[in-house]
């Protein structure tokens, strides 16, 4: 090894032990939990207090993205989801059930039947991208409001036919992100029923949330009171598994 | 710069002078230590979609103003069509294990040094609201304490384009003004520090809030402001580069000054007068 010093051997010595340092920091549960977990913390506490029910910006249709990249799973393994698929998803329902008065089930044309929301709006994934496409759907609110919620309803759970490894994909989002106006179950994108890639036959809209909350092939919405009994207790794949934010607003 | 001159006298070189107030001295270091977890978790974060765009939507199958990439043996920065080859440091880098890695930013400069995008998240939005809160606070003490006004703001005088360019001139030189005259910024200094208080601390703050679809829906003017949801991006990562030129030449400075006297003077805040000729 040359005795010099350099600029980059000091650097490559310097930078390292800042790094490591937060490597460490990282690693360690309490730390991560306590200090690194105080971000999240804020934002879910902060963030619904003074946001409130404010709505995503919504665009013009001048202002689409050309192309809408897919993302995240575009076609479910599940054999039976293959057979709804072929068929239209004419034989498709989605069950409504927890913590409701009334669990329900409604077809495709059913859910087209009800009132709709179309909303052209901007797609925020985690990894830095976005998109703006148009979509079209029911009111989650509307449906959450005819089902009836029991006092105790706290969260609503996405169960999907789509898998990662085996484990089927699940979000959750609180009450009040799905009462908001702009949340919808879309059965339509850019005008055209919504494609496999973009989660057929239904998907999640949660406009002011990171793009992994938003659920696709949507097979049941259950209320619940905890999160403690999905998944690994978290609220969504996602967050089990990588430890993402569960509120994911910012 | 706090100077509470109570004898008659001015002081004169060689005399040690109370010169940073603690409320400066506790926000540069709250803010130099913020900042470099700033900079390690969001090149981390660049890491997870290494393009940049103009305007609202930006994503793989749109044009990308930058782009750091990897070809089969090398790695690639692309700014505006321009191909850089960055092979060691930037799109194909080797790892502290010997494996070659195909990543934006090297290991050696990300919050963690491996790929984690949730982690270094964690580090970056955790972090945010120290760095703006502190950011603020530090603001608002210093319009009331006159520090903005007395110590930041240009005079007219300073404005002038003759004093401007004979400022220059005296800046190129690398001689640093002995005695009373050394407390005060000129206006060179004035400049970078106030394009670094007013603009580009606050712009990464709101740039980075643009980007939150929460933040967005409260203050949709903020997309307007800064062009898009992409542009705001492109100009988070702007201002990063901007922040890391102004903390070299800021280093560069303060080894020239002198950097015993200028270290103490941000730590205690005691600054020792250089002397003047013949003292």
């Amino acid at each position: 090894m040359s005795k010099r010093l350099t600029r980059r051997s000091l650097l490559t010595l310097a930078a390292p032990a800042v790094l490591i340092g937060c490597d460490r920091l990282g690693a360690t549960p309490s730390f991560k939990q306590l200090v690194l977990g105080a971000g999240e913390w804020l934002g879910t506490r902060i963030g619904p207090f003074v946001v409130g029910d404010a709505l995503a910006p919504e665009f013009a249709e001048a202002e689409m993205s050309p192309d809408f990249r897919v993302n995240g799973n575009t076609m479910p393994n599940d054999p039976a989801y293959a057979a709804l698929m072929r068929n239209g998803f004419a034989d498709w329902s989605l069950p409504i059930g927890g913590l409701v008065t009334t669990p329900a089930q409604y077809a495709l044309a059913e859910l087209k039947a009800l009132p709709q929301r179309t909303q052209i709006t901007l797609h925020n994934c985690v990894e830095g991208w976005s998109a703006i496409g148009k979509w079209t759907g029911v009111p989650l609110s509307e449906i959450l409001r005819t089902a009836g919620l029991q006092p105790n309803a706290k969260f609503v759970v996405f169960r999907c036919a789509d898998d990662f490894n085996g484990t089927p994909y699940y979000e959750s989002i609180d009450l009040r992100s799905a009462m908001h106006p702009q949340t919808i179950l879309a059965h339509t994108m850019n005008d055209a029923p919504l494609p496999v890639g973009h989660g057929a036959p239904v998907r999640l809209r949660v406009e002011r949330k990171l793009g992994y909350k938003h659920a696709k092939f949507i097979m049941g919405v259950e209320v619940v009171a905890s999160l403690d009994g999905v998944g690994r207790g978290k609220g969504g794949f996602w967050e089990d598994v990588g430890d993402y934010d569960w509120y994911a607003g910012i | 710069m706090s100077l509470h001159v109570v004898s008659e006298a001015p002081p004169h070189g060689g005399d040690l002078v109370r010169r940073h107030r603690l409320s400066t001295r506790l926000w540069h270091w709250t803010n130099a230590s913020v900042l470099v977890i700033m900079l390690g978790s969001g090149l981390m974060i660049f890491n997870a979609h290494p393009r940049l765009y103009w305007g609202n939507y930006g994503a793989n199958p749109d044009p990308a103003w930058l782009e750091i990439g990897a070809t089969a043996d090398a790695g690639v920065l692309t700014v505006a069509g321009q191909q850089i080859k960055t092979t060691g440091v930037l799109g194909k880098w080797t790892d502290s294990g010997g494996v070659v890695r195909n990543r934006a930013f090297p290991g050696w400069a990300t919050i963690p040094s491996t790929y984690n995008l949730a982690l270094a998240r964690r580090w970056h939005l955790t972090f945010a609201w120290l760095f703006a809160g502190a950011l603020l606070i530090y603001a608002l003490r210093s319009l009331w304490n006159g520090h903005m006004r007395r110590d930041l703001l240009p005079t007219r005088e300073e404005l002038r384009p003759r004093h401007i360019w004979g400022d220059i001139k005296h800046h190129a030189t690398l001689n640093f003004p002995p005695g009373f005259a050394a407390l005060r910024y000129n206006i060179l200094q004035k400049f970078a520090y106030l394009s670094v208080l007013v603009i580009l601390l606050p712009g990464m703050v709101l740039t980075g809030l643009t980007m939150s679809p929460a933040a967005t829906a409260l203050m949709p003017w903020l997309i307007d402001v800064f062009g898009g949801r992409q542009s705001a991006r492109s100009l988070h990562f702007i201002f990063m580069a901007l922040l890391f030129g102004f903390f070299i030449v800021h280093m560069i400075m303060v080894l020239l000054a002198g950097p015993f006297n200028e270290v103490r003077s941000m730590i205690t805040g005691r600054f020792r007068l250089p002397k003047e000729k013949g003292q």
